[in-house]
This record gives C-alpha cells, sequence and structure tokens, in this order.
C-alpha cells in the first residue's frame, strides 16, 4: 500500500484516493520540435528499479496534481511537492542522497 | 419556484447511529485564489469574516463555511437564501478571476447522530481515512472517497457527523451507511 502526503491538502492519502498521472518533470515537445523530440516526449519514460519521480492527482480529495519521489522497490516515498516546478526541491533531493548516495535519475542527480 | 426536494424525501434509518437524509440544504461552490488578499477581503465581506484554513469547517448562525481545496470553498445556508447568497458573492468578486455555483441540486447530504466511537466507526468501514480523533478532529472536513464514490464528511460535535456525496449516488450512499451501521456489527475500534 502506498501512502503519500498530498502537499496542498496534507492529508497522508491512501493510494486508491489518489489517480496516478505517469512520470513527472516531462519537457513538452510541441509544434515546431523534431520528430526525435517529439517521439522522446511523448513515447520514451523511464522505468527504473528505485528512485522515481511521479505524477499524482488527489482526484478523490482536493483534486490537486502534485509530485511524488519514491523508490519502486520499497515503495519508500522520499517526498512529496507541489507540481509547479521543473526539478525537485532540494529538501527531497537530500533526503534521496541521505539513502542512495550518488543517485542519479534522468538529468536529476 | 418549484419546491427543492432532497434526494432521498427524507430517508432515515437506525443502526449503531441514526443516518438521515438531511433534506435540502443549500450548497454554493466558491473558486477563486484564496490566497489573493483582494478574493479574501471580497469574500470577508459576504462571509464569515474568517475565511476557513487549511481543512477546516467555520460555523457562524445558519452559514457553515468548508474548505475544499487551496482555491474552493463550499457554503452550506438554508435554500431559500441562495439565489440572494450567490448575487451577492457574484457581485463581490466581479473584479476578479472567480467562480460561484449554486450546487444544491447536485449534491445530497446526510446528517448522523450517535456516539462518537460509532460516528467514526461507520465511516471507517467505507473510507480509507483515518478516522481517530488526533487526525479528524471535530470541525475538520475530509473529503475522500466512500467505497466507490467522492465524498466529504466532517464532525460537527462528538455527536453529529455530516457527509455530502453527488446526488445521483445519495441512494447508494445512503445504503452504504445503512449497511456499516447495522446493529451488531459494531467493531468498537474507536470506544
Amino acid at each position: 500500500m502506498l501512502i503519500l502526503t498530498c502537499p496542498y491538502c496534507g492529508i497522508a492519502c491512501d493510494e486508491t484516493e489518489l489517480s496516478p498521472g505517469g512520470e513527472a518533470h516531462l519537457k513538452r515537445y510541441g509544434p515546431g520540435s523534431s520528430d526525435d523530440e517529439f517521439e522522446t516526449y511523448l513515447f520514451h519514460r523511464e522505468n527504473p528499479k528505485g528512485i522515481h519521480f511521479e505524477r499524482w492527482r488527489h482526484a478523490h480529495g482536493c483534486g490537486k496534481w502534485f509530485h511524488a519521489a519514491r523508490d519502486t522497490i520499497t515503495l519508500e516515498v522520499f517526498g512529496t511537492y507541489p507540481a509547479q516546478v521543473t526539478e525537485p526541491p532540494q529538501d527531497v533531493k537530500d533526503a534521496i542522497s541521505a539513502k542512495h548516495p550518488g543517485w542519479s535519475w534522468r538529468d536529476f542527480s | 419556484m418549484s419546491e427543492p426536494v432532497s434526494a432521498l424525501g427524507g430517508a432515515s434509518t437506525s443502526g449503531i447511529v441514526e443516518v438521515a437524509d438531511a433534506g435540502p440544504v443549500g450548497m454554493i461552490t466558491i473558486r477563486g485564489d484564496l490566497s489573493d488578499v483582494a478574493v479574501r477581503n471580497a469574500l470577508a465581506g459576504c462571509l464569515i469574516s474568517a475565511l476557513p484554513a487549511t481543512r477546516q469547517v467555520m460555523e457562524s448562525g445558519t452559514d457553515r463555511l468548508l474548505w475544499m481545496s487551496p482555491d474552493e470553498l463550499l457554503l452550506l445556508c438554508p435554500q431559500d437564501e441562495v439565489a440572494a447568497r450567490t448575487g451577492a458573492l457574484s457581485d463581490a468578486l466581479k473584479d476578479q478571476h472567480h467562480m460561484v455555483i449554486d450546487v444544491s441540486d447536485a449534491r445530497a447530504v446526510f446528517k448522523l447522530t450517535g456516539v462518537e466511537g460509532a460516528l467514526r466507526e461507520t465511516f471507517a468501514k467505507l473510507a480509507p481515512a483515518d478516522l481517530r480523533a488526533a487526525s479528524l478532529p471535530v470541525g475538520e472536513v475530509r473529503r475522500t472517497r466512500l467505497v466507490q464514490v467522492p465524498a466529504a464528511f466532517w464532525f460537527a460535535s462528538d455527536s453529529e457527523a455530516h457527509l455530502i456525496c453527488f446526488r445521483s449516488v445519495a441512494d447508494y450512499v445512503f445504503g452504504l451507511l445503512t449497511h456499516a451501521a447495522t446493529p451488531g456489527s459494531e467493531v468498537a475500534f474507536f470506544d
């Protein structure tokens, strides 16, 4: 069972109260981009065994989208944060570093 | 104007707690940037002067103001006041980006009465919410899922709780609550 704390309403909600939104921190390539960039944006996803960044929506609660950093093996949650950012906040990165020194995920480390 | 009719026409049932259709209740959804001082000031003029903090329910006379999300409030008031209140709120907020909408006919409200432990247990059987008094104190609203449908509930006192759900699922929710409150089904976890 995955329990994530919604950064907007502060409720520690069970996964059944949330809707998954796939990978977080995707950069959108739209009109004017190359075919390769568009393909990467549309189809290429991380599928890590370990640290992952995801989007979730508090669908049965306040209805807001947020991001979560978690470990896909242990289900440990390193932190949740509002979605209006382009990279994870430092405290979330620090929480991951404390557990997995030298980690990296896409461009983040 | 036609008479307001609640979803279940005042149905009620009795088990480990009393579950009753709360009858017609006026409900107005207010959306806007609640962190904006101009919006807060405009709202304070026609609502309770202090807006509810995160997850809080404010009560004043016949009004109750529920925090629904960072940009949404729900005002509960007598149904015959809804048109006037909606107009007043729209006027007050006309210079701000906002939405004020009457949702009275879109929702159903239930009132549950009984001992606190049994009330908490009735909800806990149906929702993935932490119903311990420390996590959901009196006067705090919890939006969650009641088995398969969205719902919001809050404790008005130790012996009274209210629940809001969509009107279209009122009968389903009434059935759920009736079943969860079946006499003899006490788990007594919260006693």
